[in-house]
C-alpha cells in the first residue's frame, strides 16, 4: 500500500477545489483512505492521517473516528505523535464522552515524563480541556509540579491548577502549601501565572481571601519594581514593563483590597503613581490604566483616588480610539451610582457620544445619558435624548422612550412640557414605545386636569397627520373619547374641529388597515363615550349597530353591549360614560390587573344575559366604571381572542384605600361564569409605587377549592 | 478567555481554540453566528461587542480575523495586547506571517498558541521565552524525526 499523502499535499489539493461538492468529494475519498490505514494500525503513518483528519475538521467534517487515532498517537514514545496526538485530543475529545477518560493514565504517565516538553504537552491538555474525573484524578500530579523549581513547568502547572479548581472547587485546599513561596519568583511567567491561580482561589473562597491578604505589601513591590525599573527588553511593550503582569496583580489587588481598609491604604500610593505615570499615547499603558481606575473605585479607596479615576475616565472620553471610548463610558455606567457628582461633571462629553458612529457607543452613551438625568439638567438633557430619538436606529427606540417616560415622570418640570415631552416620543418613536406606556399615559393626562384641553387638541392634530404608530393612536382615541367635549367647545388654542369631523377620524380608525384590532377596541369606546358629550347621537347609534355584526369577536361584544346600553339602559348611559376620576398614585393602588385567566381569555366586562344588579346606582356607576378602565386597561394586553373559557364580572373593591400597618383589607368581589366547569386559576398582578419607585408584584392563586369550580 | 477563533474575510474558519467544553454542534453553531457577526461590523466600529453574555474583542490583521471572547472580569483592552502578541509570535515564527502560512501550518499555529495561553490566560510573558520552547520543541521533533528517518510533514 502506498504511503498516504502528506499533509501539505493533501490541503493544497483541496484548495484546487472549485465547488463544495468537489470539495466533499475529495474530503470523503480521504477519509475512506485515512479509516482503511487507520484499520491497519500502521502506526509509522498514523500521525500524519490524524494530522489530516485535523485539517478536514476545521472545514467541518466530521472526524470522530479519529478519536481513539489520538489516544494512541499521545501513548507513542515519539514526540511528534504526541504532539500531534494531544491536539487532536484537544480538538476532538470533550469530556462528555466517556472515550476521554482513556487518557488520563497517559497524561498521568507523561506528567512524569522525562522530557520536560511532554510534561508541558500533558500540562497544557489538561489544563484545557481536564474534565471533573481527570482533574481529580491527576491534582496530585499537578501539585507535585507546582512546586518544582524547573520555571517553564511550574508556570504550566499554576494553570493547569487553576483548571483543576474551576472544575473541582473542592481541591483548593490542596494547592494552598505550593502558593507558599509562588510570589518570590524572579520568572515572569511564573509570576503571572501564579498572580493568576492566587486570583481564582481568593475569588472562590473567602478563607482564602483573608490569608493572601498579607501578599498585599509583596504584589505592591512587585508593581513598584515593574514601573520604576529601567527598560527591560523581554517584556517591554511600547516602552512598559510586562503590561500583562501589571494588570493581573492591579486585579489581584482590588479583589484583596475590596471591603478592607487596611489593604486598602496599604495600596493606595501605588495606585496613584500608576494612575498618574503610565504612559496614554498606545493601547497598552490605557489597558492599565483602565485596570487601576477599576481597582480604585472597586476598594475603599479614599476620595481624592476616586476622583483622579473618574477623571481618567473623562479623558478616556475624549480619546480618538473609540474603543477606549467604549471602555469608559462601560466604568462610568458602573460607578454612576457611587459617584454620582464627580461623573455630572462629564455630561456634556457623555451626551456627545450619542452621535459617535459606533452603536456599542451611542448605547453605553444612552444608559450614562439617562442616569444623569435630574432635576437640574432635565431640559438640556431632554432636549439631547429626544433629538437622539428621533436619529436613532430602531433597536434604541424603544428602551430610549422608556427611558423618556421615566425620567419625564420623575424629573418634569411642569405639566405642559411633561405632556409635549410625551407627544413628542408619540409622534417620532410611536411605534416602538411598550405596550404599558398606553396605561401609563392615560393614567398621567388623567391626572392633568389641567391641561386636559391642551392635550386632547395637541393628540388630535397629531392623528390627522398619522395614523400607523399604534400607541399613539390608542392615547389619542381615548383622550378624544373622554375629552371631546373641550375639543369641539373652543377652549383650545387653536381653530376647533367640528364634530363630525371629529367623528369621521374616529371612524377612519375603524375601518383603516394600519389599526389592529386593540385601537378598533380603543376607537369604538371613544365613539361610544362621545355619545354623552357630542349631539350626533344618532350617527354614533348607527356606527355602534353596524359594528354589532363585525367579525372582529371583541369588537362585536362591544357594540353589542354599547347597543344594548342605547336600547334598554338608557338612562344609565350617561352616568357610564362619565369622566374618568383622578387616579390616585399611592402605595396602594395602580391598576389591578387581572392579566391571564385559565383558558387565558380576556374577561368579558358585561355579560349581557346577566345585568348587574339594578339596586344600588352609584355602586353601580363605580363598577361600569371600573369596567371600562379595566377594559381600556385590558386591551393593552393585547393577546388576541382565544376560545372563551370564562366569564367574569368584576365588582366595586369594598374601598380604594388599604390602611396602613395592616389595619384593614379590601375585598373585592369577582363573579366567574364558568359553564365548561374548568379548573379555575387567577395570575395577579400589582403595579404600585413604593417611595417613588416602580414596584410589580406577581401572585398566583391555585389553590381554589374544587367546589368551587366543579 | 472562553475560545479563541481565526476565521478570513470569506468567513472559513482557519484555527479555534475552545477553553470551555461544548458539543461539536454548539460549537459550529457559535462559530457560524459569530463569524456573521464579526463580519457584518463597519471598519469604522469600535473592536468589542456584547455577544449573549460574553464579550467579544476582535482584531483584523491583514486578511484574518483575529476574534476572542471574554468573561464579564477580563479587561478588554489588555485582550487586545494578547491578540498583537499572538500575531507577533506568528510573525516572529513565520518570518513575516500571512494567512496562507496559517492555513499550511495550522497544527504549528496551534502549538505557538499552547505555548503563549494555557486554559485561557497567558502562561508566558516574553515573547522570546515562547519563541524558545517552540524552537527547542520542533528541534525535538526534527532529531526524532531524522533519527527514524521518517518525513511526516514535508
Amino acid at each position: 500500500m502506498p504511503a498516504p499523502i502528506r499533509l501539505r499535499e493533501l490541503i493544497r489539493t483541496i484548495r484546487t477545489a472549485r465547488t463544495q461538492a468537489e470539495e466533499r468529494e475529495m474530503i470523503q475519498k480521504e477519509c475512506a483512505a485515512i479509516r482503511s490505514s487507520f484499520r491497519e494500525e500502521d502506526n509509522t503513518y498514523r500521525c500524519r492521517n490524524v494530522a489530516k483528519l485535523l485539517y478536514m475538521h476545521m472545514l467541518g467534517y466530521p472526524a470522530h473516528f479519529g478519536q481513539l487515532e489520538c489516544l494512541k498517537l499521545i501513548a507513542s514514545q515519539k514526540f511528534t505523535d504526541k504532539r500531534i496526538g494531544y491536539l487532536g485530543a484537544m480538538l476532538l475529545l470533550d469530556e462528555r464522552q466517556d472515550v476521554h477518560l482513556l487518557m488520563t493514565n497517559c497524561i498521568k504517565n507523561d506528567l512524569n515524563h522525562s522530557t520536560q516538553y511532554v510534561q508541558g504537552l500533558a500540562l497544557c491538555t489538561l489544563g484545557c480541556m481536564g474534565s471533573s474525573e481527570m482533574c481529580r484524578d491527576l491534582a496530585g500530579e499537578v501539585e507535585k509540579l507546582l512546586k518544582t523549581s524547573n520555571s517553564y513547568l511550574r508556570k504550566k502547572a499554576a494553570l493547569c491548577a487553576v483548571h483543576v479548581i474551576r472544575k473541582v472547587p473542592e481541591l483548593m485546599e490542596m494547592f494552598l502549601p505550593a502558593t507558599k513561596n509562588l510570589l518570590s519568583e524572579k520568572n515572569h511567567g511564573v509570576l503571572h501565572t501564579s498572580v493568576v491561580l492566587l486570583t481564582e482561589m481568593c475569588e472562590r473562597s473567602p478563607d482564602m481571601l483573608s490569608h493572601f491578604r498579607k501578599l498585599v505589601p509583596q504584589l505592591v513591590r512587585i508593581l513598584k519594581n515593574l514601573i520604576m525599573s529601567g527598560y527591560s527588553p523581554e517584556h517591554d511593550v511600547s516602552g512598559i514593563s510586562d503590561p500583562f503582569l501589571q494588570v493581573r496583580i492591579l486585579r489581584l489587588l482590588r479583589i484583596l483590597g475590596r471591603s478592607d481598609d487596611d489593604s486598602s491604604e496599604a495600596m493606595n500610593d501605588i495606585l496613584a503613581q500608576v494612575a498618574t505615570n503610565t504612559e496614554t499615547s498606545k493601547n497598552v499603558g490605557n489597558a492599565i490604566l483602565y485596570e487601576t481606575v477599576l481597582t480604585i473605585m472597586d476598594i475603599k479607596s479614599e476620595s481624592g483616588l476616586r476622583v483622579l479615576a473618574i477623571n481618567i475616565l473623562g479623558r478616556f472620553l475624549l480619546n480618538n480610539d473609540k474603543n477606549i471610548r467604549y471602555v469608559a463610558l462601560t466604568s462610568l455606567l458602573k460607578t454612576v451610582q457611587t459617584d454620582h457628582n464627580a461623573v455630572q461633571r462629564h455630561r456634556s462629553t457623555i451626551v456627545d457620544c450619542l452621535k459617535d458612529l459606533d452603536v456599542s457607543i451611542k448605547r453605553r452613551a444612552m444608559e450614562l445619558s439617562f442616569a444623569l438625568v435630574n432635576g437640574n439638567n432635565i431640559r438640556g438633557m431632554m432636549k439631547e435624548l429626544l433629538y437622539f430619538l428621533d436619529s436613532c436606529d430602531p433597536e434604541f427606540k424603544a428602551d430610549c422612550a422608556s427611558g423618556v417616560f421615566l425620567a419625564a415622570e420623575k424629573y418634569a418640570p411642569s405639566k405642559r412640557w411633561h405632556i409635549d415631552t410625551i407627544m413628542r416620543v408619540l409622534t417620532t418613536a410611536g411605534s416602538y414605545v411598550r405596550d404599558d406606556s398606553v396605561p401609563n399615559l392615560i393614567q398621567l393626562i388623567t391626572n392633568s386636569v389641567e391641561m386636559h384641553a391642551y392635550t386632547v387638541q395637541r393628540l388630535y392634530k397629531a392623528l390627522l397627520d398619522d395614523i400607523s404608530q399604534q400607541p399613539l393612536v390608542q392615547v389619542s382615541s381615548w383622550c378624544i373619547g373622554e375629552y371631546g367635549d373641550l375639543l369641539v367647545s373652543g377652549q383650545c388654542e387653536e381653530e376647533e374641529p367640528i364634530q363630525d369631523e371629529v367623528l369621521d377620524v374616529l371612524e377612519g380608525l375603524l375601518v383603516s388597515n394600519l389599526s389592529t384590532p386593540v385601537t378598533r377596541g380603543y376607537a369604538l369606546t371613544a365613539i361610544m363615550k362621545l355619545s354623552t358629550r357630542f349631539s350626533s347621537v344618532n350617527r354614533i347609534k348607527k356606527v355602534v349597530s353596524i359594528y354589532g355584526s363585525s367579525i372582529d369577536v371583541e369588537l362585536q361584544q362591544r357594540a353589542v353591549e354599547y347597543n344594548a346600553l342605547f336600547k334598554k339602559y338608557d338612562h344609565m348611559r350617561p352616568a357610564l360614560l362619565e369622566r374618568m376620576p383622578i387616579m390616585e398614585k399611592t402605595a396602594t393602588n395602580g391598576p389591578t390587573e387581572i392579566v391571564q385567566t385559565n383558558g387565558e381569555t380576556e374577561p368579558s366586562v358585561l355579560d349581557t344575559k346577566h345585568p348587574p344588579p339594578v339596586t344600588q346606582p352609584a355602586n353601580q356607576v363605580r363598577t361600569l366604571k371600573q369596567f371600562w378602565y379595566l377594559h381600556s386597561v385590558l386591551c393593552c394586553c393585547s393577546d388576541p381572542v382565544s376560545p372563551w373559557t370564562f366569564q367574569l364580572q368584576l365588582l366595586s373593591p369594598s374601598s380604594n384605600v388599604v390602611p396602613a400597618l395592616n389595619q384593614g383589607t379590601v375585598t373585592q368581589v369577582i363573579r366567574v361564569l364558568n359553564p365548561q366547569k374548568q379548573q379555575l386559576r387567577m395570575r395577579i398582578k400589582l403595579t404600585y409605587t413604593h417611595k417613588g419607585s416602580p414596584v410589580q408584584d406577581l401572585a398566583e392563586v391555585n389553590n381554589f377549592p374544587p367546589q368551587s369550580w366543579q | 478567555m472562553q475560545f479563541m477563533l481565526l476565521f478570513s474575510r470569506q468567513g472559513k474558519l482557519r484555527l479555534q481554540k475552545w477553553y470551555v467544553p461544548l458539543s461539536d454542534k454548539e460549537k459550529k453553531k457559535i462559530t457560524r453566528e459569530l463569524v456573521q457577526t464579526v463580519l457584518a461590523r463597519k471598519p469604522k466600529m469600535c473592536s468589542f461587542l456584547e455577544w449573549r453574555d460574553l464579550k467579544i474583542v476582535y482584531k483584523r490583521y491583514a486578511s484574518l480575523y483575529f476574534c476572542c471572547a471574554i468573561e464579564d472580569q477580563d479587561n478588554e483592552l489588555i485582550t487586545l495586547e494578547i491578540i498583537h502578541r499572538y500575531v507577533e509570535l506568528l510573525d516572529k515564527y513565520f518570518g513575516s506571517v500571512c494567512e496562507l502560512d496559517i492555513i499550511f501550518n495550522f497544527e504549528k499555529a496551534y502549538f505557538i498558541l499552547d505555548e503563549f495561553l494555557l486554559g485561557g490566560e497567558a502562561q508566558e510573558t516574553s515573547k522570546k521565552n515562547v519563541l524558545k520552547a517552540i524552537e527547542q520543541a520542533d528541534l525535538l521533533q526534527e532529531s526524532e524525526d531524522e533519527y527514524l528517518s521518517v518525513k511526516i510533514f514535508k
